[in-house]
């Protein structure tokens, strides 16, 4: 493609090379987290709230690069849900997928967030892509992720009310209003 | 600036929060790590820290709303830019014009249903969006699918790609000022989508990709319109490669700007042609096969610089790959059944509906009450023409999601433009903009 010069910026000078690696991180050794198998074939964690922030480094460390997916979700309707033994349903639970590029592997983390207090450790200082989908989990059930630089409103007006994704947040209709035919055109 | 002026016509429009704080607020350590984006990205691997003026005042420097209404914005995507005369310091894009509540309004649509949400979702690419949401409460039920449905997934999934990345092509070109490749993307385009609406009756949001397999086989004579597809665009490629790829102006426009690291897209959760043009190999197509992707014949495309150019040329070339894909597809494409004969599932066909009550009933019920999803939770994903496309589904057992996430591609991208448009000129943004290809139906949703 010829000698191509940058003209503002070197690109990155250590990168990532994946190609051809099959180096299988190994899953940090984490004895008293529950562990399952998702029907998805992904191992899924379920760390108790205050070692949610310390499973995820140490998952980082371990070789998983990326947070490709951070969501939650309200359990209200749903309580009597399957979780492994020793894990207490709380009404919210945060989901975050990790992925490990180098590996090709998933790991998902699931955290119970209890409805009187819904605080949860932000990962945002571990995985700088994980603003973005703190604040639409904020957004849309009112989790707190502590130690988000900017936890405001992603998607949803400034002075919205309520979080809508929550299970006792109504799906609003707006009364359609029939007119007369316009007449002959 | 007066003490009252400005603070009181924020208020007024009731944005506050959504303004950018000024520079007096951060503390000066901060700062060094904010400025380049919104986003702090770790000490050193965005900024020198000796290019930070942490004296400069406010007042040295401007910010302009880029939208919501700009062409070049692809929909209704606003971006604050801090200006330091032409050069961008910091970016902040401003989203949620366009969020319809998608994600609710699944809870509310049964598994069948349900595909005519999700197709909206990206308009660009439906049938991806379509294509993981089939994956996902698939894999929910536990079906398998016959090898003909996987395959005419495959071959549209591919088409899908290629009429994308040919609307990209058009609108990039568009956005730095070639107004021929504009016209030669959408007149490509035009062929696929004339497809599209053969096969499945409409050019955008098929519904067609269901789970189960899809709503109907290939029309007669497909092979023959999907050749002429393919002979037209691998042709019409090589046009357009004369026409971009050594063209002087345009590589002015592209090179070296709006570069991103691998550490930084990785950090930031980019996928798709952002990361790989950084130089990291990883596609979902080869690394967690899907579909039948690991049976056929590809090359992952990979860039080194990861700038605008490297995207560029990393999607041209994907659509060789695809035109690949495509003609393997051709001819291997399976004999057989297009969906799976699952009674729970699957309506019965509807020359059976004239003849027999209970096939009447049957039908009745799955397009009234829908079919039941055992409990449990899934996440799935495909590589859509953006990136990572996932579909996080829980189900509670019942015949409606209890909560469908669409992890969208262009949301999550966006994160890094930021980075991207950092200390490059106003003039480039439009074209850095372009690179990432955000699809605002899908950012919002």
């Amino acid at each position: 493609m010829g000698a191509r010069a940058p003209r503002r910026r070197a690109p990155g000078d250590a990168q990532v090379s994946v190609a051809g690696t099959e180096v299988d991180p190994a899953s940090p050794v984490l004895p008293d987290v529950a562990r399952a198998v998702g029907a998805d074939g992904h191992e899924v964690l379920h760390p108790a709230r205050d070692r949610y922030h310390e499973v995820v480094d140490a998952h980082r460390q371990a070789g998983f690069e990326m947070l490709a997916d951070l969501t939650a979700v309200d359990y209200l309707a749903h309580p009597g849900r399957v979780l492994p033994d020793g894990v207490a349903p709380a009404r919210f639970e945060v989901a975050a997928v990790l992925l490990s590029v180098s590996g090709r592997r998933r790991v998902r983390v699931r955290v119970q967030v209890p409805e009187d207090d819904p605080v949860v450790a932000s990962v945002w200082d571990l995985y700088r892509g994980a603003e973005a989908m703190e604040r639409e989990a904020y957004d849309m059930f009112g989790i707190v992720f502590e130690g988000h630089p900017d936890l405001t409103r992603i998607l949803m007006p400034e002075d919205w009310e309520g979080h809508p994704l929550r299970k006792d947040f109504g799906v609003g209709r707006v009364p359609v209003q029939f007119k007369e035919a316009p007449g002959p055109r | 600036m007066t003490p009252d002026s400005p603070t009181t016509f924020t208020r007024e429009t009731a944005e506050g929060a959504q303004e950018m704080a000024s520079r007096a607020a951060t503390a000066p350590a901060e700062l060094q790590r904010e400025v380049g984006s919104v986003l702090r990205l770790p000490e050193g691997t965005v900024v020198d820290a000796s290019d930070v003026d942490v004296e400069r005042g406010d007042d040295e420097t401007m910010i302009i709303n880029m939208g919501p209404q700009h062409p070049s914005t692809h929909g209704v995507l606003r971006l604050m830019m801090e200006l330091d005369g032409e050069t961008v310091l910091r970016t902040k894009p401003v989203i949620g014009y366009l969020h319809t509540g998608m994600e609710k309004t699944g809870e509310e649509l049964t598994f069948q249903q349900g595909a005519t949400n999700v197709t909206r979702m990206d308009y660009l690419s439906p049938l991806n969006n379509e294509l993981v949401f089939a994956l996902a409460t698939e894999q929910l039920l536990g079906i398998e699918l016959p090898p003909r449905a996987v395959w005419i997934r495959m071959l549209l999934s591919e088409l899908q790609r290629v009429s994308s990345h040919l609307m990209w092509m058009a609108t990039n070109g568009m956005d730095v000022g070639s107004t021929t490749m504009m016209i030669f993307g959408f007149r490509e385009r035009e062929l696929v989508l004339a497809f599209f609406e053969k096969t499945t009756g409409v050019r955008m949001n098929h519904n067609f990709i269901r789970p189960g397999g899809t709503a109907a086989d290939l029309p007669d004579g497909w092979e023959d319109d999907v050749e002429v597809i393919l002979d037209n665009v691998a042709v019409r490629l090589d046009d357009y490669d004369e026409l971009l790829t050594g063209q002087p102006i345009f590589r002015e426009r592209m090179e070296g700007v709006g570069a991103i690291s691998a550490e930084e897209a990785l950090a930031l959760s980019a996928t798709g042609p952002i990361l790989r043009s950084t130089g990291v190999s990883w596609d979902l197509r080869r690394a967690m096969p899907y579909l039948a992707y690991d049976q056929v014949d590809f090359d992952v495309i990979v860039g080194t610089y990861g700038d605008n150019f490297d995207r560029y040329a990393i999607r041209l070339n994907e659509i060789r790959e695809s035109v690949r894909i495509l003609r393997q597809v051709l001819e291997r494409l399976p004999a057989g059944d297009y969906r799976v004969q699952d009674k729970k599932v699957t309506p019965p066909p509807r020359a059976r509906i004239d003849e027999s009550m209970e096939a009447l009933i049957h039908h009745f019920k799955i397009f009234t009450e829908g079919y039941k999803v055992p409990e449990g939770e899934v996440y799935v994903a495909v590589e859509s023409p953006r990136g990572e496309l996932g579909c996080y589904l829980v189900s509670d057992g019942s015949s409606k999601p209890y909560r469908l996430h669409i992890r969208a591609p262009s949301f999550v991208n966006l994160q890094s433009l930021p980075v991207m448009m950092h200390g490059g000129l106003v003039a480039d943004a439009v074209a850095t903009i372009s690179s990432v290809d955000p699809v605002m139906g899908e950012v919002d949703r």
